[in-house]
């Protein structure tokens, strides 16, 4: 049998694929990619497109990405890929605009956080909890 | 027949409370078991990306990112995941209670708090009493997704880059069961990563395109994968909470109905027994 390589491929929102295979291909910010067993340890940043598996036999299994990270151990490729399409910019849109609407919502607000008041209400929250439990205990006892 | 009246009417409205605390319990029954679904299949991923940074740690990489290196502690950040609606019972309290006594032994210790905020009650529970929010992110829906959460991670991230903030915690509620929620703090930045012994001689990977860049990126990924994570897993937590809270609503319901049926009883019983007394001595006294 020939060596085999164990390769999963993960998203955020679920696994996309894990099992054996022979060769595994994918495309880096650099250039095209293959890995077959006993790679050296590599990292990778890559590029929309398509990760391949091949299963041996002449199964091949293809899968589209939108861009993640490679991981080559000896015997394991990992692929992170992402589910979003990524860029820097893009990113720091994201966090600009976050930081401008907290700042909006807050805005006119002390900047010191007050335990004691936030404390009472809170205590005051598990109080009722409680007595609301011990109500219904009675009730049924 | 004074108070049988009221009675009724007492009932009825508690009747047409428990109907919708009974609809409410199955509709977050029915929420919960997909967002369980939803909790175990962001597993793998959180999984093989702490294998990498354990991976990683064991490595000798010619470059060392900012955020894996410990450094002296003057004002730390918090992304604090709460629920965007109530109803669930003592879920956000307990977490804010929980996050009050360590807020208190960070200011004892005289560390600043930075807190960024995701979901309505932890946002409105700030605004309330104080704080510096240097972010916040609400109505992420029953279907959280990673893209609404990069440019909250991305602020905290910045900030402790520029040095602002020397490190960075997450709390939020541990799927524990459908029952049992844990309020949970984990430390985020700098990384502190599960160990593999077998990888512990000297090497280091290959870069493409260089180490500086697939690290950062690499780290980024593993930071918000990890605050992910944790909101998927509150998610399930309020779903849960919300569908134990409301039963417990419901059978409270019953009780009272219950109760209230039988003075109602009582009271319609002592106005007929009247009635007929005042009657038979009417036609005794002509």
């Amino acid at each position: 049998m020939a060596m085999t390589i164990h390769v999963d491929i993960v998203s955020a929102e679920g696994e996309i694929y894990s099992g054996l295979a022979e060769m595994a291909y994918a495309s880096s910010v650099q250039g095209e990619l293959g890995i077959a067993p006993r790679h050296a340890p590599l990292l990778a940043q890559l590029r929309p497109g398509e990760v391949r598996v091949d299963e041996g036999s002449g199964v091949i299994k293809s899968f589209y990405i939108s861009g993640g990270i490679l991981e080559v151990q000896p015997h394991l490729v990992t692929v992170l890929a992402d589910t979003a399409v990524r860029a820097a910019d893009l990113d720091e849109a994201a966090a600009v605009e976050v930081k401008r609407r907290a700042e909006e919502t807050l805005s006119g607000q002390q900047a010191d956080f007050e335990y004691a008041k936030a404390q009472a209400e809170l205590s005051e929250a598990v109080a009722q909890l409680r007595a609301i439990d011990r109500l219904r205990k009675v009730r049924q006892g | 027949m004074a108070g049988a009246k009221e009675i009724r009417t007492q009932i009825a409205s508690i009747k047409k409370t428990q109907k919708i605390t009974s609809a409410m319990e199955m509709v977050a029954a029915a929420k919960m078991r997909k967002a369980q679904e939803r909790m175990l299949a962001t597993r793998p991923y959180a999984e093989k990306m702490r294998s990498v940074i354990g991976h990683l740690q064991l490595a000798h990489p010619e470059y060392r990112a900012a955020i894996m290196r410990e450094r002296e502690i003057q004002r730390v950040g918090y992304i604090i995941i709460s629920s965007d609606r109530g109803l669930c019972g003592g879920l956000n309290g307990n977490l804010f209670r929980h996050l009050m006594k360590e807020f208190k032994a960070h200011h004892d210790q005289g560390h600043e708090v930075d807190f960024c905020t995701i979901g309505t009650k932890a946002l409105g529970f700030f605004r309330r009493f104080g704080g510096r929010v240097v972010a916040h992110a609400t109505q992420l829906g029953d279907a959280p997704h990673i893209e609404d959460l990069i440019g909250t991670v991305k602020v905290m991230l910045n900030a402790f880059e520029s040095g602002e903030i020397d490190r960075i915690y997450v709390a939020y509620n541990r799927f524990v069961n459908s029952m049992t929620q844990t309020p949970t703090v984990g430390q985020l930045v700098p990384i502190t990563g599960d160990q593999d012994e077998k990888l512990k001689h000297h090497w280091d990977y290959i870069y493409e395109p260089d180490s500086k860049e697939v690290l950062d990126t690499l780290l980024t990924r593993y930071i918000e994968a990890l605050v992910y994570q944790s909101v998927v897993e509150n998610g399930a937590c309020e779903q849960s909470a919300r569908m134990v809270s409301m039963k417990s609503a419901t059978d409270t319901a019953g009780g009272l109905i219950d109760a209230l049926q039988l003075i109602y009883n009582k009271a319609r019983q002592a106005a007929i027994t009247q009635e007929i007394t005042e009657i038979v001595s009417g036609a005794a006294a002509v």
